[in-house]
């Protein structure tokens, strides 16, 4: 103890004080402020930048679930139209279907009419022609008949004849 | 936290441990030194190589008035001493400002106005014309002092820390206006200066009031630890072995807390809450005394610690020519070299240890809480 105040000296102590007061408030001007200040800007520019991109990320979710929902939405819709086209088409085809079905029939019933009416008309005529041939001929043989008297008489008898058996 | 407080239980021990085999060291030394001169009385040169070992090491602790790297005999039989002198400021009936180049190494007398000084074990004394020096029964100059506020070598090598420490982080503090990022220096200075901050200043203060005490923290961190390293380095500079510059530290720490002091602080030391009203008055005393021994215990840690370092090394060193063979003095090359790696950890060790219980002390004089104990 007696060799630490015989060593001590006033003049290094005064010194040191000095200096080091000084030194410590130039190098809170020149450097600890600059530095500390540098230092947390950047470190709350880093935390800004990480948040930012939490942010960014989340924003990224919520806009790949909505794509998500978008995309099946559009998927679904599709597969609406889709079946309402296929059913559609089966309608009209059905449709056209049922019309030719029936546009057929009613040429076939007209064909068949006309068939009729032209078959009517063709045995009207072919009787008509029948009856003038009977007709001619039952002239031609009445003409032939009844040329002598002979067979006139022969055919009142035999007419004659039929009666009396009735 | 918890994990935080048992790497500075780890570190104290560390260096707790350090300083004691140093001292051990040491006393093993000076019982070896005695042991030897037992064994060997009377050899002539050894006796004197010993003496002029210890001088040396004692002169290298001391302070000086120039800057002398080393110093030969030269073949005329002169002593030549090889570095520059600084100026000797006097305060003695008014302001006397001379070269310390006038003492000649201690070996002349300085005559400045008319009166007359000599260096006595590197101090200044007024003294007469013929360079008279008294001692007292304990080998202590009777001479008058005058008040010495010379720019000695250790004033001077604070001066060029200072410098060195401004140029180093003005520079760092620029390289921050590139980018985000520092350049050069800064790089490898910047994780220092962010572990003070978040492992030293934060923890022991609190985010509140941290800021306040960075410049100071981060001030005398760097500078004990650039402080220390020069101290290992061949140039001969050892400023933080003076325990006027460990107590102008310690001093600043505890102004410091004194001045930061809340009410809590306070009624902490005076009238401790939570304890019976007689325990409240003897702690008081206590408390007031531990508030001085608290930058005490700084700047004798430090002190105790670099001077030890020191002695062990140069003692080692001097062993090397005191041993004069090549098993002996490549052993005690060895145990330097080894011993330098842990003055090296050390330097820091104790630039860490200062701060942190810096960073403590004010942490306690602004904490604010609860009577809960």
């Amino acid at each position: 103890m007696d060799k630490l105040i015989n060593e001590f000296s006033f003049g290094l102590f005064f010194w040191q004080l000095l200096l080091f007061v000084g030194l410590v408030l130039l190098l809170r001007k020149f450097a600890w402020k600059p530095i500390l200040d540098a230092v947390e800007k950047r470190e709350s520019g880093i935390e800004d930048a990480l948040k930012a991109a939490e942010n960014a990320k989340l924003e990224m979710q919520n806009l790949q679930a909505d794509n998500d929902r978008l995309l099946k939405e559009a998927r679904a819709e599709r597969e609406a139209m889709l079946k309402e086209a296929r059913e559609i088409k089966a309608k009209m085809v059905a449709d056209a279907k049922d019309e030719a079905q029936v546009q057929a029939n009613q040429m076939i019933e007209a064909a068949q009419s006309a068939i009729e009416s032209e078959k009517r008309l063709a045995m009207t005529e072919l009787k008509n022609q029948v009856a003038t041939l009977s007709l001619e001929i039952a002239e031609k043989v009445v003409r032939g008949e009844l040329s002598s008297k002979d067979k006139q008489m022969d055919l009142v008898e035999s007419m004659l004849g039929e009666t009396t058996l009735n | 936290m918890p994990r935080k407080s048992v790497f500075s239980l780890l570190l104290f021990f560390i260096a707790s441990l350090s300083l004691s085999t140093m001292l051990a060291q040491h006393g093993e030394n000076q019982h070896e030194e005695m042991e030897l001169q037992e064994v060997a009385p009377g050899v002539e040169g050894k006796e004197g190589l010993k003496k002029e070992i210890k001088e040396y090491i004692n002169h290298h602790l001391l302070d000086s008035h120039d800057f002398s790297l080393y110093s030969y005999t030269n073949d005329a039989g002169e002593k030549v001493h090889i570095g520059f002198p600084l100026p000797v400021i006097l305060w003695d009936g008014g302001l006397k400002v001379f070269s310390s180049s006038k003492f000649h190494h201690g070996e002349e007398v300085a005559e400045v106005g008319g009166e007359y000084y000599k260096l006595y074990h590197n101090k200044v004394y007024k003294t007469n014309a013929q360079g008279d020096i008294t001692l007292d029964d304990h080998h202590h100059p009777t001479n008058a002092k005058p008040f010495d506020l010379s720019i000695t070598k250790n004033v001077f090598t604070i001066f060029i820390v200072g410098l060195l420490l401004l140029w180093m982080f003005s520079s760092m503090a620029k390289s921050y206006k590139k980018g985000a990022l520092p350049s050069g220096m800064g790089r490898f200075l910047e994780p220092i200066v962010l572990y003070i901050r978040d492992d030293i200043a934060i923890p022991n203060i609190g985010l509140k009031h941290y800021k306040r005490y960075m410049s100071f923290l981060l001030s005398v961190f760097f500078f004990i630890w650039i402080i220390n390293l020069l101290g290992l380095t061949p140039l001969g500079v050892n400023v933080t072995n003076n325990i006027a510059v460990t107590f102008a530290l310690a001093i600043l720490t505890y102004l410091i807390t004194t001045f930061s002091g809340n009410k809590n602080y306070w009624k902490h030391i005076f009238w401790m809450p939570g304890v019976p009203v007689p325990m409240k008055i003897i702690l008081a005393p206590i408390e007031l005394l531990g508030t001085f021994i608290k930058p005490f215990s700084l700047l004798i840690r430090l002190y105790a610690n670099i001077t030890a370092g020191h002695i062990v090394l140069m003692s080692i060193i001097g062993l090397m020519f005191i041993f004069k063979n090549w098993i002996g003095s490549s052993l005690s090359f060895g145990l330097a070299f080894v011993l330098s790696l842990l003055e090296l950890l050390v330097a820091a060790l104790q630039a860490y240890i200062f701060t942190m219980l810096s960073a403590l002390y004010f942490g306690s004089a602004v904490e604010e809480h609860h009577d809960d104990h």
